[in-house]
């Protein structure tokens, strides 16, 4: 840190923050017009879990998540941000009711987009049933937003990546931006590894992990459309661009998405790896894809051009 | 869990016109403080929800450095912690007090 804080534009200062090292509040602040930030259900209000005082275990004030709305360049936007750190980001039965609210708030007004950054390990076991409704409801939520003229778009770059139901959700936004830290899937290294044997997959290697689920990967399958360097400005330009790009959807938008899916799935269904994918997709230098730095990982992805724009 | 609760008498007003800001994240060996602006002048109180049982003590001397050094009247906090050592504590605790004290809501 070169220059005082007070120097710094917030562009700046945005730019200068990784996103996946920010907790859920500076993320908002600085993705966000500067003091734009209007919280829901605040901390204030103690809204905390009602199941983890019987594990005995501490709860937290806005339970893991922020919800809220700000502007965006000047346009309003709903938020959520999940706090990646408080018990890895789950969902519990207060943390999905903050956004199954926010989801339905955005229904309601129709033209207000809905910014969801995720990061999540899945549902909070302690909750079980509470949470695995919480991520149904939520699904419906967006798809429900979505059909009244909503966008719903995800940015993924947190610790905890985004897992388990928060996977399935991601899976039914308009849009997903990612960048390089950030993982999506719905069964997590070690559940994969439990289930199926270490010989499936090797939950301690690192470089394994990151070209199956994470962020560059996502991006060259066209699972997320945009790809963001590790810091809050580069979010801030991906949430404008994509809620740019995003179209009307409907029926038909759905059917182009099963295609879509289709063919991913006749296409590559039979590599091992995502090297083998990404071979297949024609990048020479396939084992080189992990350590590009993002500006030319960035014109890789465009050039292979595989967004799901059409579909989703 | 074990629950403590501090009150203490304070010389001043905290500065600023804040009514409430929150610092910290409830994680292992971290805490989220949530400071609020609704006593009188002179009083301050400190309630805390901690992980790690036992140590009264400490919290006594932590939150009473920490009133003496910034007489923080007026104030409530309220902390979840998720076993914070005292040196981070004492950094929230700053932190809570810097922030409710900066211009804005």
């Amino acid at each position: 840190m070169t220059a005082p804080l007070k120097d710094l534009s917030p562009a700046e200062r945005a730019r200068g923050t990784s996103f996946y090292e920010a907790s859920a509040r500076t993320r908002l602040e600085l993705l966000l017009d500067a003091g734009s930030f209007v919280e829901f259900v605040g901390p204030e209000q103690r809204e905390v879990s009602p199941h983890l005082k019987i594990f005995d275990l501490p709860e937290q004030f806005d339970d893991g998540i922020v919800v809220g709305h700000g502007r965006l360049d000047g346009s309003k936007v709903f938020v959520a941000a999940q706090e990646g750190r408080f018990m890895g980001g789950a969902f519990g039965e207060v943390h999905g009711a903050k956004l199954t609210g926010l989801l339905r708030a955005a229904r309601e007004i129709g033209s207000v987009p809905v910014l969801i950054l995720f990061d999540t390990g899945g549902v909070r076991l302690q909750e079980a049933n509470a949470g695995e409704l919480a991520i149904a409801e939520i699904m419906r939520a967006v798809m429900e937003a979505r059909a009244a003229g909503v966008k719903v778009v995800g940015l993924i770059g947190g610790r905890s990546g985004c897992y388990g139901g928060g996977g399935l959700i991601a899976g039914c936004c308009s849009a997903l931006a990612v960048s390089e830290p950030g993982r999506i899937a719905v069964s997590g290294p070690e559940v994969i590894e439990t289930n199926r044997g270490v010989e499936e997959f090797d939950s301690r290697d690192r470089a394994l992990v990151w070209r199956t689920m994470g962020g560059k990967h996502r991006r060259l399958l066209g699972a997320a459309d945009v790809f963001a360097d590790d810091n809050v400005q580069a979010f801030r330009e991906a949430s404008l661009e994509l809620l740019g790009l995003v179209g009307p959807f409907g029926l038909d938008r759905l059917k182009a998405e099963q295609q879509r899916l289709a063919d991913r799935l006749r296409r590559f269904g039979a590599c091992a790896d995502a090297v083998d994918i990404w071979t297949a997709d024609g990048i020479a230098d396939a084992r080189a894809v992990p350590e590009l730095p993002a500006d030319q990982f960035i014109a890789l992805a465009n050039r292979i051009g595989r967004t799901s724009r059409d579909a989703r | 869990m074990e629950d403590l609760s501090f009150r203490h008498q304070v010389r001043a007003r905290a500065g600023g016109a804040r009514q409430s800001a929150i610092v910290g994240v409830v994680a292992s060996g971290n805490l989220e403080v949530l400071v609020e602006r609704v006593l009188p002048d002179v009083e301050c109180s400190v309630d805390i929800k901690t992980a790690a049982v036992g140590f009264g003590e400490v919290w006594r001397a932590v939150i009473g450095d920490f009133v003496e050094r910034h007489s923080p009247g007026g104030l409530r906090f309220s902390i979840n912690d998720g076993g914070a050592r005292p040196d981070t504590v004492s950094l929230r605790l700053a932190q809570a007090v810097r922030l409710i004290a900066e211009e804005g809501r």
